[in-house]
């Protein structure tokens, strides 16, 4: 993403203009993180300290700042630099633009000095080695079309990328190369391949009748065919094989060896043999050892080469996953600046702009809905197919898509900030990351490709010296066989690749997964402790029971204790607001509301007093209760807050509110238990509470009254019993217990993604994502598990079956041809495989 | 044994030797990490092939930055993995890609692509 920006509160009734005033210049800047009212002072007392700057006035309401200064003594750049040094944000995007042809020191400096005298141009910096202009400047008031004009200005052009056909423009430079690279390799095949043809048919002139006749073993007949098959065969080495040259090279130069060295010296083998065999046939002492091996150089070239294509287009797929992740980020963006909607790139979205979302619209960056309301489909980021209602006030994600509304919202996060860079960047890391198996194979591969060169020339030796006539030829085919057997790639790629497939796919469902390890560890998981409160619940009380006295309605206790709530910012009371709002009951004014710390409110509703509160409450005024204590008791046993509503002195009701269980906890909870994991639930509340939030969902074990950093000591616990814990909490309170945890899952909220504690983060706050975690991890390494036993049992056979191991029993060797074919679909097959983890789909539980 | 056989024998013998000495005893001299103005040690990497130089000498307790410049585009060489220190960074083709790592206890520490075909090696001292 290029082009970041700072965050920049912006207002535009009036339109801010850098206006020159005698020598006096003003300009007016947008201020970020200024919330306070002590802020505007600092600000303008650092801009005022600035020699030059006549006069600063800081507006807390629109977070701008107005200065007046003389621009001979002071630049605009200066003064941003004084608000950030004072800790506010100032400014500005960013943006680079690439020059063409800018090869001169006096170049930069026209350029620099054409940008800057450019209006909303705070600072342009351009740089010979880069070949490009980094412009700092205030999106609304100027545009790309005025730094264009400027860089024409001073002489020089834009280097704009050719226009681009849409599916080029999502492809990188890195995928460009790799499609190169695959053309470049299949037209290398299909040369070698063409040559193996007549190559292969006349290598064996005597198992052809006619041919034999024509050219009999040892006539001259026989030998200049052969040369010419040489000199067809000699671009096939130079110029199909010419990757395993330079890669052999390139490794030779840092005393490592690869697959190229083993490839490049067994066909070089075979080639210096037909050279020898046809140029100097007297060297042998039996004509009939004069054999050539050009088909080997040749049809091994070309498998070899098809193999390379093929493995390449399979591992372009295994990142597929984060390269729709890529595709998700918007282009363009509809903002208002100056009272109008217009349209601009993506990357000159400021925090703090008003940003507008038709229909179907793509939400361009992170913000909170300020205006209309809609639903959202956000399953490309959380996995959830259900689009998701937003109302003012809701959080935003850019990537998303825009159903049915239109709405507006404010830009909170731009750029590297937003949830989908986050997670683009999280996931990129995750999948350079290793597994612990991995290390398996870093042992071995150090000594590997050496260790395979050493056993080709020992059976080669052991050929010679005891194998049976024409020992030379089989030593030699034995040689170039196990060479090129041998396949370094497959163990290599084994691991990496199901975890780039792996990884994408948590992508793919909204389930972060930080590294290798976490992976690795995940499948193992022995419990899981879920944290009650934001994790199994909602973490927010609802309204759950109403109870009335007799004589009463409970449409009438609820309206009263609503209407009376109305007042207060009390969470329980909120609760019973909505409780109220979500049944459509309408809500009475309250005259002389008061709160009684620790036991309720009251209040006048209609003429009538009402209380509000526990049982205290009621005793110090007098209400009777004998009739609902025992629903209060009932109530209270199930882990709810129960609350009185007293009318007039006499008891109404009741209205209780609770944490209520998120839809699907209890659905995820037993497919975690399905799998065999322990579920244990631990929370701060009280036991009573705990327990009976722990029969909703079937939880057995509960851990109950721990304080917040008393939960790490309870994971570590668990840990001696010997069990892998892993820890669900929300990673803010719960940092502490994740880090202990040998997984710790962090549950998402909004677009908070980057949650450092933890190993997985889900992005939709759903138990179900712990189950599809487990899931992936699972199938991911039964994944790596086949690859590996498959790259080490393929090796392990095919070595010794190509060193002739199997002739003193059976007669049985390999020919070079086989060797090939096996090697080159070996890599494929692991890769393939690997791809194979595509296909998983998550099992939906409960829904 | 007639004279040919002598021949390959020991010719065989001297390559397989060779080879152990080639691949895996010679160790390569190790680069010693400037130390920069900013308090950084710095080197440079260059990725083909293999990782130019390979072995980097540092100091411990003080930041090293290394700047890896992969000129190719052979498909395992795209990532370079600091398993230790739980690093990795993605090496486009052509781009300067510093990679930042505070190595706090002395020790050798191997860095590597994904594979672990392409190798090096951080002394710490």
């Amino acid at each position: 993403m290029q082009g970041t920006t700072t965050p920049n509160a912006t207002k535009h009734d009036k339109s801010p203009k850098l206006s020159a005033v005698g020598s006096v210049e003003h300009i007016d800047l947008a201020i970020g993180g200024m919330i306070c009212p002590h802020c505007p002072p600092a600000v303008e007392k650092a801009l005022k300290a600035i020699p030059g700057v006549r006069n600063a006035r800081v507006n807390l309401a629109n977070a701008s700042t107005s200065i007046d200064f003389d621009s001979s003594q002071v630049k605009a750049a200066d003064l941003l630099h004084a608000i950030r040094s004072v800790g506010y944000s100032a400014g500005a995007a960013k943006v680079r633009i690439p020059i063409k042809y800018m090869h001169c020191s006096s170049c930069v400096t026209r350029i620099e000095l054409a940008l800057q005298l450019t209006p909303g141009v705070i600072s342009a910096r351009a740089s010979l080695a880069s070949n490009a202009v980094d412009i700092e400047y205030q999106p609304e008031q100027t545009s790309f079309d005025a730094f264009r004009q400027a860089i024409e200005s001073a002489g020089h052009r834009v280097a704009e990328p050719r226009p681009a056909t849409p599916e080029e423009r999502e492809l990188s430079p890195e995928d460009a190369a790799q499609r190169e690279e695959y053309r470049v390799l299949m037209r290398k095949f299909w040369f070698a391949a063409l040559v193996s043809i007549p190559v292969m048919g006349l290598s064996y002139p005597d198992l052809v009748p006619g041919l034999r006749e024509w050219m009999p073993a040892g006539s001259e007949t026989r030998r200049i065919v052969w040369a010419l098959l040489g000199l067809l065969s000699l671009p096939v080495l130079i110029w199909s094989g010419s990757q395993f040259f330079i890669g052999m090279w390139d490794a030779l130069k840092h005393r490592a060896a690869n697959m190229h060295t083993l490839i490049a010296i067994g066909i070089s083998a075979a080639f210096l043999y037909s050279i020898v065999a046809v140029a100097w046939p007297g060297l042998f002492p039996k004509m009939s050892l004069a054999e050539v091996f050009w088909d080997v150089t040749d049809v091994v070239v070309a498998l070899v080469t098809l193999g390379l294509a093929l493995e390449l287009k399979a591992k372009g797929r295994t990142s597929e996953a984060i390269k729709k992740l890529i595709g998700l980020q918007a282009k363009t963006a509809r903002v208002v600046r100056n009272g109008k909607e217009v349209d601009l790139p993506v990357e000159e979205v400021i925090v703090g702009d008003l940003v507008v979302v038709r229909p179907g619209d793509k939400v361009p960056v992170d913000g909170k809905v300020l205006e209309g309301s809609s639903a959202i489909d956000e399953s490309m980021l959380t996995g959830e197919s259900m689009p998701v209602d937003k109302r003012v006030g809701d959080e935003v994600m850019g990537g998303t898509i825009n159903k049915t509304g239109s709405f507006k919202f404010k830009a909170t996060k731009v750029g590297k900030d937003t949830a989908l860079a986050n997670i683009i960047r999280m996931v990129k890391d995750a999948q350079g990351s290793k597994a612990p198996i991995q290390r398996v194979v870093d042992a071995v591969s150090g000594y590997f490709v050496p260790a395979v060169m050493i056993l080709a020339i020992l059976s080669f030796v052991a050929w010679y010296l005891f194998g049976p006539e024409p020992r030379i030829i089989y030593a030699t085919v034995v040689l170039v066989t196990t060479l090129i057997i041998a396949c370094p790639c497959a163990l290599g790629l084994a691991t990496p690749t199901s975890l780039t497939v792996g990884i994408g796919k948590g992508a793919e469902n909204g389930i972060l997964i930080r590294s290798g390890d976490a992976l690795q560890t995940s499948q193992k998981l022995d419990s899981i402790i879920l944290d009650k409160t934001g994790t199994i619940t909602r973490g927010e009380p609802a309204l759950t029971d109403v109870i009335v006295a007799s004589g009463r309605k409970e449409e009438d206790i609820l309206r009263l204790a609503a209407s009376l709530e109305r007042g207060s910012e009390h969470p329980l009371g909120e609760a019973i607001v909505k409780g109220a709002e979500a049944r459509n009951i309408k809500l009475a004014d309250a005259e002389g509301f008061a709160a009684i710390p620790g036991q309720g409110v009251s209040g006048r509703i209609d003429g009538h007093d009402i209380l509000l509160g526990n049982a205290k409450l009621m005793r110090d005024r007098n209400v009777a209760l004998d009739t609902l204590d025992k629903d209060w008791g009932r109530l209270a046993a199930e882990g709810k807050t129960p609350m009185y509503v007293a009318i007039d002195g006499t008891p109404g009701g009741m209205v209780t509110v609770a944490d209520t269980v998120k839809p699907d906890s209890k659905a995820a909870i037993e497919a975690l238990m399905h799998l065999g994991i322990e579920v244990v639930m631990l929370t701060g509340d009280n036991e009573r509470t705990a327990k009976a939030i722990a029969r909703q969902v079937g939880i057995e074990r509960v851990l109950a009254e721990v304080l917040p950093d008393g939960k790490a000591h309870e994971v570590q616990k668990l840990q001696l019993e010997g069990k892998t814990v892993g820890m669900v909490g929300d990673g803010v309170n719960d940092a502490p217990a994740l880090a202990q945890a040998d997984v710790g899952f962090a549950i998402g909220t909004g677009t908070d993604v980057a949650i450092e504690a933890s190993d997985v983060t889900l992005i939709k706050g759903s138990l179900q994502g712990i189950v599809t975690a487990i899931e992936i991890s699972r199938a991911t390494m039964r994944n790596v598990r086949q690859n590996l036993i498959g790259a080490f049992g393929y090796n392990a056979l095919g070595i010794p079956v190509a060193m002739g191991v199997l002739y003193p029993f059976f007669g049985l060797l390999l020919s070079p041809i086989i060797a090939a074919v096996a090697m080159a679909f070996s890599s494929v097959t692991v890769v393939t495989n690997a791809n194979r983890l595509r296909f998983f789909e998550p099992k939906r539980v409960g829904s | 044994m007639t004279p040919d056989r002598w021949v390959v024998l020991v010719l065989g013998l001297a390559l397989v030797a060779f080879i152990v000495w080639f691949f895996w005893l010679k160790r390569a001299k190790g680069v010693r990490a400037a130390e920069t103005s900013s308090g950084y040690q710095e080197v440079m990497v260059l990725v083909k092939g293999g990782y130019t130089p390979d072995t980097i000498i540092v100091r411990h307790g003080k930041p090293v930055r290394i700047n890896f410049r992969r000129e190719e585009t052979a498909g395992c060489s795209d990532k370079v993995i600091f398993a230790d220190f739980q690093k990795s960074a993605e090496l486009p083709t052509g781009e300067l890609i510093p990679v930042e790592l505070m190595p706090k206890e002395p020790g050798e520490y191997v860095f590597a692509c994904p594979m672990g075909m392409f190798r090096g090696r951080l002394i710490v001292e």
